[in-house]
């Protein structure tokens, strides 16, 4: 694998901000891969979860908040588990996913899931709570590509009663509107 | 004993995994405890909050400990894991951090104590629902084999959510031989299904599902037992699309604990939810016959 780093990336006050931030000391983890090999998703990352924590380490800034590895960890937290030097992987991985975002850094390949995120947290910040079938239907507009998979499911999870056609309003939903604001 | 019960929205009517809900509650309403659902909670945000805002997933979650303490609740029952983890972590986070605990009190307009017990599905009928299981149950399975599934977001991180063992849990197996039916023992008990990934990355979620679905089948189980609506939508609902995608059928039910306990307690397949399954459940419920 060949990677770019400038030298003013490694000069960079990255691994500290990183830091800072989580709370995580990253220069504790002494690269054994432990993570890497309990990553059930590491299959389809671009770099390994051990490789991200040394991007951290160097300051490669621009390797980690771009990364496709970010997106794609599942948050199952078996790399925090199992890591020898109680480094919190999975924590990091919120971390930096949050700065990819403020950043503007977020690999567009994997857009799906970003969209995602975002359909879901305006479904929660104009109702209070998750209503699916809203939901779906705004994360289907914007990523028409995956409505074909899930034709498939939706028909009959309406047929089940499983899809309700009402958004769950809560009374307290400007409260939550309000922790949306102030949370940005 | 009047806990405090936070739904969340994956379990409450109308949703995919409305039949979870169900169960709990016909469960409790047999063998107690009482659960009082917390007046007008909202979503936790789940893993779309803390993908992306920590503060906001901190937030979110730390709005419904308010309210529980507001009603007086001193323990709380939330059966989706993911909500209990997202409590959990956001209780702590807020008890380790001043600041943190501050500006999420300012966001949610209330003050957080932060001594709420945030208990999960297992927990409960652990803590509370053993002796009655023992003294009400009324039918036992016949030689029905089960394969405990806890996924990810019971057990991990087990440091701050200190309950059962991360990498070989038991609680649910225990829960599994009272009602008299056969835990198997297998290797997939805590490995990841995907969770969140159901719509955004299918082929992932399809992978690591049948990576499941074999080793459970393969181990002999009937049936796998869920505590976690994630873990059941994408076992239950995808398992068609998966069976197609890796050629091999499994047609294995995908039953929530709560299901299996109504089960016992001869609570009747329908009113448990258990039509309402993709895959038929239906040997699972002959079993009990
Ligand atoms: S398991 Fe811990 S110490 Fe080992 S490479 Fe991963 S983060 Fe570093
Ligand atoms: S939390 Fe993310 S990086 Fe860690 S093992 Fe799970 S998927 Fe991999």
């Amino acid at each position: 694998m060949k990677i770019k780093i400038t030298t003013k990336e490694l000069k960079s006050d990255f691994a500290k901000e990183v830091e800072e931030r989580s709370g995580i000391d990253v220069k504790k983890c002494y690269q054994c891969g432990k993570c890497t090999a309990g990553c059930p998703v590491a299959y389809e990352m671009d770099y390994m979860p051990n490789q991200i924590i040394r991007f951290v380490q160097i300051g490669a800034k621009r390797e980690a908040l771009t990364s496709r590895t970010i997106w794609l960890c599942a948050s199952c937290i078996t790399c925090t588990t199992r890591c020898p030097k109680e480094v919190k992987i999975a924590e990091l991985m919120d971390v930096l996913r949050e700065m990819s975002l403020e950043e503007g850094l977020a690999n567009p390949l994997e857009k799906n899931i970003t969209t995602f995120h975002q359909s879901f947290l305006n479904s929660v910040k104009k109702h209070g709570r998750i209503s699916e079938l809203w939901m779906l239907n705004e994360y289907k507009m914007k990523r028409p590509k995956t409505a074909l998979q899930d034709l498939i499911v939706g028909p009959q999870m309406l047929s089940k009663g499983k899809l309700s056609f009402l958004p769950h309003d809560i009374k307290g939903k400007d409260a939550v509107k309000r922790i949306f604001e102030k949370c940005k | 004993m009047r806990i405090g019960y936070y739904p969340g929205c994956a379990i409450t009517m109308g949703s995919s995994s409305e039949e979870y809900g169900t169960s709990v509650l016909r469960v409790a309403e047999a063998i107690g405890p009482e659960l009082e659902e917390i007046h007008d909670w909202n979503c936790c945000g789940a893993s779309s909050a803390h993908a992306t805002n920590h503060k906001l997933s901190t937030a979110l979650s730390v709005r419904n400990i308010s309210l529980a303490e507001k009603y007086g609740f001193k323990e709380i029952l939330a059966p989706c894991p993911m909500c209990s983890q997202r409590l959990i972590i956001s209780q702590k986070d807020i008890a380790d951090d001043e600041k943190l605990k501050k500006d999420v009190e300012d966001a949610i307009e209330m003050p957080c104590n932060g001594n709420v017990k945030i208990l999960n599905y297992l927990e409960l009928i652990k803590n509370y629902c053993m002796d009655e299981i023992a003294k009400k149950k009324k039918k036992a399975p016949r030689d029905l084999k089960i394969a405990s599934y806890y996924g990810c977001l019971l057990v991990r991180p087990p440091k701050v959510l200190k309950f059962d063992d991360p990498e070989n849990p038991k609680s649910m197996d225990e829960i599994i031989e009272a009602i008299g039916a056969i835990p198997v023992d297998w290797e997939f008990k805590t490995n990841c299904c995907g969770g969140g990934f159901t719509l955004s990355r299918t082929d992932v979620v399809l992978k690591l599902t049948n990576d499941i679905l074999e080793c459970a089948v393969d181990a002999g189980a009937d049936a796998i037992a869920v505590a976690c609506p994630m873990c059941h939508a994408n076992l239950d609902m995808r398992q068609k699309k998966i069976e197609k995608e890796y050629n091999r059928k499994f047609d294995i039910p995908i039953v929530y604990i709560s299901e299996l306990i109504g089960l016992a307690l001869d609570l009747g397949p329908i009113s448990l939810g258990l039509n309402k399954h993709f895959v038929d459940t239906e040997s699972v419920v002959n079993a009990f016959a």
